[in-house]
């Protein structure tokens, strides 16, 4: 079937075609030589509206190859609308294999989340990207911040953070958190929460971040150092919970918060649903599927 | 400290045409430390200009600009000096005091993050620290500490001057660049500014080149008076014998056109 589809409807594998995919390679492999750095490209416009993922596309859309096994989270989770379509998409326009499994993945395109399986050398995690510009909210000027970044004048991301400090009394940036790369740039990692910030440092896997509207490549090699901005008495530190995940019962996992009700009940699960399902057939169990005594009584 | 047989910055015969016309031409002058230099002169006569290109932010169609640095003493500033070194010299030995407060504050946020983004530009990293700085500089400004968390939106526009002068010098400059640092205030926050200029002054050492159109201003600041006409330096010398014995007729109309009380 695959054989077939390489000339489909009259569009080429993968969607793009192949002039533009050495456009975008040439610029993921600039990327990758200058971990951290954002290399403008000839973003083409996509059959999918801008903030949808376009840049993750076109990014996956060059790297993938016929025995390339897809993965499209959105938020963690397999089955969001974003996640679904890409992968039809990819599915339909590449005739590749698909799956929800982390493990098995080849390429793991993400919106907002890295998965909670640790990734393996080999594996490639493909990011949308909306704003790929850390310094963007305190210094709108692109020629200014393209000049602080040359010269590495970081100072002023330090100042969001301070007013962060000042204004909550803890650094209250949750998501997009801003990390150093290898000691010399400063990125934006895309909207990924906080959480998966200590997971990108030294990662086996290449991470590619891909800005459609924005037309940014850029990247982080395997094994680079990645560290995120804090100050020395207010240290970087991850979200935690109060309770565990409703479902699986897994206690060191970025949980959702779902409302039950509008009496106030509330419960939390884990964002990562691939994570949780494959927890919850190994047998773990959290307080909303384990069986109260007195139901099992009347079971 | 320096020695004080050393100039601090020296301008060298500075041009900056903007194409065919004349910003300011040929000016010459030496700024030793401690000392204070006013530049008068009418609007368009090229103040701004010149003080544009004295403190590494236009470079001079001709002409040198050369400044005592701190570690590797006498260098120009264009030639002898590449853009990342001139612009960390831009945020740590020299100021720039713009006339309007929004030019150079960020009003987005705290008049605290507002002080302390020079010290964060430098390398300090620790938030107790930066805050304990900004504190005292809120003092030394005169504005209550309280007011260290609010926006420079909510503060006057005389506060937002000093919030500006504050930001400035909190890395302890040598050399301050103003340019109308009174403009736009009404006249008894005028007094109040330049009293904490004079005392700022004193206290820290500065050299400052301030640029106005005020005369009282440049009365009561400034050891030695430029005045300037169509890009030109027409008169110069010490503040009293330029203002109360002017030699050029340009400087006769510009002292007799105060209004006498």
């Amino acid at each position: 079937m695959s054989a077939a589809l390489d000339q489909q409807d009259g569009y080429n594998f993968a969607y793009l075609d192949e002039q533009t995919k050495r456009m975008i390679r040439r610029s993921i492999l600039k990327a990758v030589a200058i971990p951290g750095y954002q290399v403008p490209f000839a973003g083409r416009e996509m059959p999918m509206p801008y903030g949808w993922g376009t840049g993750g596309v076109q990014v996956t859309a060059a790297i993938i190859g016929k025995d390339d096994v897809l993965k499209v989270i959105d938020q963690g989770s397999d089955d969001t609308t974003n996640a679904v379509s890409i992968r039809k998409f990819f599915a339909k326009t590449a005739a590749v294999e698909t799956t929800e499994a982390t493990e098995e993945a080849s390429i793991i395109q993400t919106r907002h989340r890295i998965p909670e399986t640790a990734l393996q050398e080999g594996q490639i995690l493909v990011y949308q990207v909306p704003i790929p510009e850390p310094l963007r909210f305190l210094e709108p000027r692109e020629t200014e911040t393209r000049k602080m970044h040359a010269l590495q004048e970081y100072g002023l991301m330090h100042v969001k953070l301070y007013e962060d400090i000042s204004r909550h009394g803890h650094i209250a940036t949750t998501y997009a958190y801003p990390a150093l790369v290898n000691g010399r740039y400063v990125m934006d990692p895309s909207p990924i929460p906080k959480f998966d910030n200590p997971k990108m440092d030294m990662m086996p896997a290449l991470q590619l971040f891909g800005a459609g509207r924005e037309k940014r490549i850029y990247a982080l090699p395997p094994y680079t150092e990645v560290k995120s901005l804090d100050f020395e008495d207010h240290p970087f530190d991850i979200q935690e919970w109060d309770s565990d995940c409703a479902l699986c019962g897994a206690k060191d996992s970025f949980l959702d918060e779902i409302v039950l009700d509008d009496a106030g009940n509330r419960m939390f699960v884990c964002s990562d649903s691939h994570f949780c399902q494959q927890r919850q057939q190994a047998g773990f169990t959290g307080t909303a599927n384990e069986l109260p005594a007195d139901t099992k009584e009347r079971a | 400290m320096l020695s004080q047989k050393e100039t601090l910055l020296s301008v060298n015969n500075v041009s900056v045409l903007y194409g065919e016309r004349v910003g300011c031409q040929n000016v010459s002058f030496d700024l030793w430390p401690g000392e204070v230099l006013g530049i008068v002169g009418e609007s368009g006569s090229g103040k701004s200009t010149l003080l544009n290109s004295i403190s590494a932010r236009i470079q001079p169609t001709s002409g040198s600009v050369t400044y005592n640095t701190r570690v590797d003493g006498q260098r120009d500033l264009y030639t002898e000096m590449n853009e990342p070194e001139r612009r960390l010299l831009m945020r740590t030995d020299l100021a720039y005091v713009h006339q309007n407060p929004r030019d150079g504050l960020r009003m987005n946020v705290s008049a605290g993050a507002n002080i302390g983004e020079r010290l964060m530009a430098i390398g300090e990293r620790h938030y107790g620290n930066i805050r304990n700085n900004a504190e005292q500089w809120l003092d030394k400004i005169e504005i209550d500490q309280n007011r260290l968390d609010d926006l420079p939106t909510t503060f006057s526009g005389g506060m937002q001057q000093r919030l500006q002068i504050a930001r400035n010098l909190v890395t302890r400059p040598r050399l301050v660049f103003m340019d109308e640092p009174t403009g736009g205030l009404d006249v008894s926050v005028q007094a109040r500014l330049l009293d904490l200029l004079r005392g700022l002054v004193r206290d820290l050492g500065l050299s400052v080149v301030i640029v106005t159109h005020d005369l009282a201003v440049a009365r009561l600041l400034s050891h030695r008076l430029m005045v300037m006409q169509n890009g030109q330096v027409v008169e110069s010398g010490l503040t009293d014998q330029v203002l109360d014995d002017p030699q050029h007729p340009y400087s006769q109309l510009l002292v007799s056109s105060i209004l006498q009380t």
